[in-house]
C-alpha cells in the first residue's frame, strides 16, 4: 500500500496521526524531489484538514500549486514553431522525435531542425529518429552554427507550408552565460522567419532542486512557455516539476515514460499528482 | 558549484562566528541551519539525520573542551569539514590496475548521466599518463550512441572497438566479450567498456548488464551520477549496487550550480568513493575526485588545491624558467610574454571557473558569473594583430600602427590604447619591483585582462586630428 492511501485509510479512521506518521509523510514528500518548501507548505495544510472526503482535500492541496497557465500544447494556424531547450542529457533529443511522431501520427506534417551541432553525433541521432518517423530533418555541419541551421530549418518549413516545425537544440547548462546567450540568438534569427509559438524545457524527473534554477535561467533567457517531464518510468516522481509549477507558473505539458516514441503522452494532472504520493 | 550550498553553509557560520561564546543552544540553531542547507541540495533525508546528529554529537562533546579557546566557531567548522570529507569519501582512491593487462572498466548508469563523454574522458586521462586504451562499444540501445563513442574516440585519439552500429541492433554482451579478446591480442594494457544507459527499476536492461560484468569481469565498475540528480540518487544507487554492483562513483556535471547532495546521499549509503569528477562538455574537463577539495568547496574555503594544480600545468616549466630569467636579468618583460601568459591562462580554462576556487569565491558569485570571457581573447587579438618586433619593442607603436592593429583585430584604437598603456604601467611597476626590492606575487600579466575595461567619452572634440589612431579615436572607430 502506497503511503498516500495509508495516510488516508488514517485520516478516515481514527484521525489520530501520530508525530512518527508526520515525520515519515515528510521524508515521502521529499523524496518525491518536491523541495522543503513545498514539503512544508503541504504538510501544515495538511494538518488542517477536516474533511470527510480526505483524499480529496489533500489532492486538491498539491494540485492547487499547479500553474493556472493552460496545461494545453500551443497550436497555431499555419506553421506552429517549437524549440526545444535544457540541459544536457535530460532527453531533449528523443523528445524532439517523441513529438514529430505524436503530431505525425494525428495527420501533421513535420519537419525538424537538428540545432544541436555541438554533441558528438547528435545530428545523426535525430537523422536516425526522423527516418523512423519519416520526417524530414533539416540538419547543417556538425559544429556549425546552430541558429543557421534553424533558421533552415524555418524556412523550410514555412516554404513547405508544414503544420508543426520543431527546433532541437545542444543541451547547455544553465550557468554557463556564452551558451546560454547562444540559445537566445537561435530564438532571435528563427523569429526573423517566424514567431517562436513554444519553447519546452525539458527536465529530467531525476533532478533534484536544481530543476527550479534551470527553469528560471532558461525562462529569462528564452521565454519557456511549458515543460516536459521526461524519464518518469524510473523511480523518480519528478516532484521539481511541481515545485516550477509552483513558483515559476510554467505549465507542464508533456511527459516523457520510456525509450519508445510511443511512451509519450499529454500531461495529466491527476495521475502526476497521485504518482508523486503513491 | 555547489554554490547555493556553500553559501547556505557560510551563513551558518557567519552566524555562529558574531558569538563570543558558543552555547548548545548555538549548536542546536547551527544544526537546525546546517539541516535546512542540506535538504535544498538534494541529500536524502536519512543522510541529513545522520549527518547532523554526527556534527551535533561531536560538537556538543567537543564544546567542554573549547570553552576557554578564542575560536570556538572554527572549531566547530572543523568538525562538519571533517564529518563532510568522511562522507565523501576520506582519501581519494586510485584505479585498481589489473596484474595481466587490460584493466577493464566497465561504466553504468542513468540515461543522460554522461557515459559516453565520460567514456572518451577516462581514455584520454589514462592515454595522456602513458596508458594505451581501447573503448569498446556495448551500448547498441540509444540511437547513434556507437557513432557518438566513435566521435569521441576519434577527437582523444583512441581506439574505439564498435563492430555493431547499434540502434537497437546487436548483441552487447558479445560485444563486450569480443572486445577483450581484441584488447588482448592486440595488447592494450586499459579497456572501458561504454554500456546503454537505463533505469533502476528496469530489469531486463538491468539483467543485461550484469552479463556484460560477467562476460569482460572488470577490474572496476564505474557508477556514473549526474551531479544534479534528487532525491532519487538514493533509490538508483541502490538498485545498481544490487543489480550490477559497482566499485566508484563518478560524478559529471558539477560545472553546472547542483547543489550535489546526490553526491552525499550516494558516498554516504553505498560507502563507494566518488573516484572522478567531470567539470564540462570538452573532453579534458575530468579530473581525480579529491574528497578534502570538495568538502573545502562546499565550505566556501576555496578549492586553491586544484587551482594551482592547474596553474601548473599550464605554465610549462620552461616558460616559467624563461621568464624568471628574463626577470633576474633585468630584461624587460614584452608584449610576446604577456602573449605567452594570456595564452597559457587560456589553456587553464574557463576564467570563471579559476576565480571560483579562489577562498571566498561565494561572496562574489555574481561578479565572477558576469566576468566577460571574451575580453581575454580580444586582448590576445590585439596582441596578435602586432608585429613581433613591435611586441618585442612597444615604443614603436605610433599612431599607424595603433590604427593598423585596432583593424587587424577588430577593436577600437581606444582598445588598443588602453592595452598599451596597462602593459607599460605594469612595465613600470616590474623595473621599480626589481631595483626596490619589493617581493613579486603574481605574474604581472596576470591581472592584467581581468581589469574593469575604462572606456573614455570621445566626444571631447570637434577638430579632426592628423594623427589617423587619435582622428579613429575621435570617431569612436
Amino acid at each position: 500500500m502506497g503511503l498516500f492511501s495509508k495516510f488516508i485509510a488514517k485520516i478516515k479512521g481514527t484521525n489520530d496521526f501520530s508525530p512518527a506518521d508526520w515525520a515519515e509523510l515528510e521524508q515521502e514528500l521529499l523524496a518525491s524531489d518536491l523541495g522543503p518548501t513545498l514539503t512544508n507548505n503541504f504538510l501544515e495544510a495538511a494538518k488542517k484538514v477536516k474533511s470527510d472526503n480526505a483524499e480529496l482535500a489533500l489532492i486538491e492541496i498539491l494540485t492547487s500549486n499547479l500553474s493556472k497557465n493552460s496545461h494545453e500544447p500551443v497550436l497555431v494556424a499555419g506553421t506552429t514553431t517549437i524549440m526545444v531547450v535544457g540541459v544536457n542529457g535530460t532527453g531533449k533529443t528523443t523528445s524532439v522525435a517523441k513529438l514529430a511522431s505524436y503530431y505525425k501520427k494525428s495527420g501533421k506534417s513535420v519537419v525538424l531542425a537538428a540545432g544541436d551541432t555541438f554533441r558528438a553525433a547528435a545530428v545523426d541521432q535525430l537523422k536516425t529518429w526522423g527516418s523512423q518517423i519519416g520526417v524530414l530533418v533539416v540538419s547543417g555541419k556538425d559544429n556549425g552554427d546552430p541558429a543557421s541551421v534553424a533558421f533552415d530549418g524555418a524556412k523550410n518549413a514555412h516554404e513547405s507550408a508544414s503544420d508543426i516545425f520543431i527546433i532541437d537544440t545542444a543541451g547547455r547548462l544553465h550557468n554557463k552565460n556564452d551558451l546560454m546567450a547562444e540559445l537566445s540568438k537561435v530564438k532571435r534569427v528563427v523569429e526573423k522567419v517566424s514567431p517562436i509559438n513554444e519553447v519546452l524545457l525539458v527536465i529530467d524527473a531525476t533532478t533534484g532542486q536544481n530543476g527550479l534554477q534551470q527553469a528560471k535561467i532558461f525562462t529569462q533567457c528564452v521565454e519557456v512557455t511549458g515543460i516536459v517531464l521526461t524519464k518518469l518510468d524510473g523511480s523518480a516522481k519528478g516532484g521539481v516539476a511541481l515545485a516550477i509549477e509552483a513558483e515559476l507558473g510554467i505549465p507542464i505539458k508533456w511527459v516523457g515514460t520510456g525509450e519508445s516514441e510511443s511512451d509519450f503522452a499529454l500531461f495529466d494532472a491527476q495521475s502526476y499528482i497521485k504518482g508523486l504520493l503513491s | 558549484m555547489f554554490e547555493s550550498l556553500t553559501s547556505r553553509f557560510g551563513g551558518a557560520f557567519s552566524s555562529l562566528r558574531s558569538r563570543g561564546k558558543i552555547s548548545s543552544s548555538d549548536i542546536e540553531t547551527t544544526c537546525e541551519e546546517i539541516r535546512q542547507a542540506l535538504l535544498e541540495s538534494d541529500v536524502a533525508l536519512s543522510v541529513v539525520e545522520e549527518f547532523i546528529e554526527d556534527i551535533r554529537k561531536k560538537s556538543l562533546d567537543a564544546l567542554p573542551t573549547l570553552q576557554s579557546g578564542s575560536n570556538q566557531a572554527n572549531a566547530i567548522f572543523e568538525i562538519v569539514n571533517a564529518s563532510l570529507i568522511a562522507i565523501l569519501g576520506g582519501q581519494a582512491r586510485r584505479v585498481r590496475f589489473a596484474k595481466n593487462p587490460p584493466t577493464v572498466i566497465m561504466l553504468a548508469g542513468l540515461q543522460g548521466a554522461g557515459k559516453t563523454t565520460l567514456a572518451g574522458k577516462l581514455a584520454k586521462f589514462y592515454a595522456d599518463q602513458g596508458n594505451t586504451p581501447l573503448l569498446i562499444a556495448s551500448d547498441l540501445q540509444r540511437p547513434n550512441a556507437v557513432t557518438q563513442l566513435q566521435v569521441v574516440g576519434e577527437s582523444v585519439n583512441v581506439p574505439v572497438f564498435a563492430p555493431e552500429l547499434g540502434n537497437g541492433q546487436g548483441d552487447p554482451v558479445k560485444v563486450a566479450k569480443a572486445g577483450i579478446e581484441f584488447a588482448k591480442s592486440k595488447q592494450y594494457n586499459m579497456v572501458i567498456v561504454d554500456t546503454a544507459g537505463r533505469l533502476g527499476v528496469d530489469k531486463e536492461l538491468m539483467k543485461q548488464a550484469s552479463d556484460i560484468r560477467d562476460a569482460v569481469n572488470p577490474d572496476e565498475i564505474l557508477f556514473v551520477v549526474d551531479a544534479m540528480m534528487g532525491q532519487d540518487a538514493v533509490r538508483t544507487s541502490q538498485a545498481f549496487l544490487d543489480g550490477v554492483g559497482f566499485d566508484g562513483v563518478v560524478l559529471t556535471k558539477l560545472d553546472g550550480d547542483a547543489r550535489g547532495g546526490a553526491a552525499l546521499s550516494i558516498a554516504s549509503m553505498t560507502k563507494r568513493p566518488i573516484m572522478f569528477a567531470s567539470t564540462g562538455e570538452k573532453l579534458h574537463e575530468f579530473d581525480i575526485f579529491y574528497p578534502e577539495r570538495m568538502a573545502s568547496r562546499i565550505l566556501g574555503l576555496g578549492d586553491v588545491a586544484t587551482l594551482a594544480e592547474q596553474a601548473k600545468k599550464a605554465f610549462d616549466t620552461d616558460t616559467s624558467a624563461k621568464l624568471e630569467a628574463k626577470f633576474a636579468s633585468g630584461e624587460d618583460f614584452t608584449l610576446e610574454d604577456f602573449l605567452e601568459q594570456l595564452q597559457a591562462m587560456s589553456k587553464m580554462g574557463n576564467m570563471s571557473k579559476i576565480l571560483g576556487m579562489l577562498p571566498g569565491a561565494g561572496q562574489m558569485k555574481k561578479q565572477i558569473e558576469n566576468f566577460d570571457e571574451g575580453e581575454i581573447i580580444r586582448t590576445k587579438a590585439i596582441v596578435q594583430s602586432m608585429t613581433p618586433a613591435e611586441r618585442r619593442e612597444p615604443k614603436l607603436l605610433n599612431g599607424s600602427r595603433r590604427a593598423r592593429i585596432a583593424m587587424g583585430s577588430g577593436r577600437k584604437v581606444s582598445d588598443v590604447n588602453n592595452l598599451v598603456d596597462r602593459f607599460s604601467a605594469a612595465q613600470k611597476m616590474m623595473k621599480q619591483v626589481r631595483n626596490g626590492g619589493m617581493p613579486a606575487g603574481m605574474p604581472p600579466g596576470m591581472a592584467m585582462p581581468a581589469m574593469p575595461k575604462v572606456t573614455k567619452p570621445n566626444n571631447k572634440k570637434k577638430s579632426k586630428s592628423g594623427n589617423p589612431a587619435k582622428r579613429a579615436l575621435e570617431q569612436g572607430l
